[in-house]
């Protein structure tokens, strides 16, 4: 994986986790769980779109849009799972606005490049990996049909 | 002992009831010398939003596991970490945390391997201490760095280990897991992420009791009559009885080892940490299938 293939909003997100301490990077987590949207109207009483991240321990489940190849995702956590927000929120934020191709391409790893793994634990950043992988087969899908 | 103990009735007919404070209890004593509040949560972020006043933070990935060795930290990291946390020999310790306490029971447990002497649980944890309309806060604190004791990790009363598990056999075993994981059905806790293990089920004549059994709605633990139609009646045990714990990786059964050890008087009770992640992927061990114990295999 070359570093050019990182689309830039995604490359700046993983340079703000690098640029800090061990510990602010926790705080900039949470930063992102506080900032993870609420679900817009049209998909809140839509419970039957979204899709369950098995494996996160805390309750997320996901919910990818793909409008003229353009990627938005939509998640939805417990305010007592900060860091599975935290996860959610990165990816909406990374992935949303991308093109299909662009959150195809990027590598399965993105997750363990944002030096979090000291952080919160390797087992737990499994759950963004998990994450990542549902919203690529999300794309896949509508891709597809 | 440096701080009383809680003389709350509800903790009078356990067996060592100086091991559990109330809500009410702590409050009124927060930011005593000599008492440390230990926050230990599931969600490493949980603390950053909020947390009892004064209290620290103690995470199980983080701060109690060894990086490298499938192991715990040794003595010096230990007393680094209390150091660190404010928290001298002779502090006693309140820890609470997220899921009725599950990860504040492990805590405690691995508190208890370094013999740190008085270590309590916050009965009912978080979700008591929130249901109660109590206050948080968002302030850290800064502990004063304290002169903590190097003292090495006692793995030999409370700890067990794969071979003792193999001796052990013939032994009351409880197993702490979800019905589905006991059964074999699957690896992990309903809605759990995969931690690996290669074979599904339980270690032979183990009672499936799971951990969450020992508390009521409210997230407290359950009076000493409900704990003994769960453990003795339902499980089994019996006074004198030398016993095994275990999960997936050690934590919800040192829910059931505080129970057992602290609230219900069983002396010989050891908590199996390597549990079905290890047991689970072992080559040649026994193992049953399905809802029944099994027998123990002759040897």
């Amino acid at each position: 994986m070359s570093e050019q293939q990182i689309p830039t909003q995604l490359a700046e997100i993983r340079d703000d986790f690098l640029s800090l301490e061990l510990r602010d990077r926790l705080q900039l987590l949470l930063e992102f769980s506080n900032e993870l949207p609420e679900l817009p109207d049209r998909y809140r009483d839509h419970p039957d779109l979204f899709e369950r991240v098995e494996e996160c321990q805390s309750p997320v489940f996901i919910f990818i849009e793909v409008e003229n190849d353009t990627v938005r995702m939509f998640a939805t956590a417990p305010p007592e799972a900060p860091t599975t927000r935290g996860f959610a929120s990165i990816l909406a934020q990374g992935l949303s606005g991308l093109s299909t191709t662009e959150v195809l391409e990027l590598s399965d790893d993105f997750p363990q490049s944002l030096g979090l793994s000291k952080a919160v634990s390797p087992l737990r950043l499994r759950g963004m990996t998990g994450m990542l992988a549902r919203a690529k087969r999300q794309i896949r899908l509508k891709t597809l049909s | 002992m440096t701080i009383e103990r809680d003389p709350a009735p509800q903790f009078v007919e356990f067996s060592s009831p100086e091991r559990l404070v109330s809500a009410d209890w702590l409050e009124e004593r927060l930011e005593t010398p000599g008492l440390v509040v230990v926050e230990s949560d599931e969600d490493v972020l949980l603390y950053e939003t909020g947390h009892i006043r004064g209290a620290v933070k103690i995470d199980w990935h983080t701060d109690l596991n060894d990086p490298v060795t499938r192991d715990y930290i040794d003595g010096e990291g230990f007393a680094e970490l209390m150091s660190r946390s404010g928290i001298s020999r002779d502090t006693t310790v309140v820890i609470y945390g997220d899921k009725t306490n599950w990860w504040a029971a492990y805590a405690l447990w691995v508190f208890t391997l370094f013999g740190h002497d008085d270590v309590r649980l916050l009965d009912g944890g978080r979700a008591k201490w929130e249901a109660d309309g109590r206050e948080y806060t968002l302030e850290a604190p800064t502990p004063k760095p304290t002169e903590y004791p190097i003292v090495e990790r006692n793995d030999s009363t409370i700890r067990a280990f794969r071979d003792d598990v193999l001796t052990h056999l013939g032994n009351p075993l409880i197993d702490v897991r979800s019905p589905e994981e006991y059964s074999g059905e699957r690896t992990t806790a309903p809605a759990y992420p995969e931690e690996g293990a290669l074979r599904a089920g339980h270690i032979p004549s183990a009672q499936s009791v799971p951990w969450s059994k020992a508390v009521a709605d409210d997230g407290t633990f359950r009076p000493l009559s409900e704990l003994n139609e769960i453990y003795r009646d339902g499980a089994g045990l019996k006074d004198g009885d030398d016993i095994v714990a275990y999960c997936r990786i050690g934590e919800r059964s040192s829910h059931t080892w505080f129970v057992l050890n602290y609230l219900m008087g069983f002396e010989n009770v050891r908590n199996y940490d390597g549990s079905w992640t290890e047991w689970g992927s072992l080559v040649a061990v026994p193992i049953v299938i399905g809802t029944d114990p099994g027998e123990v295999p002759s040897r």
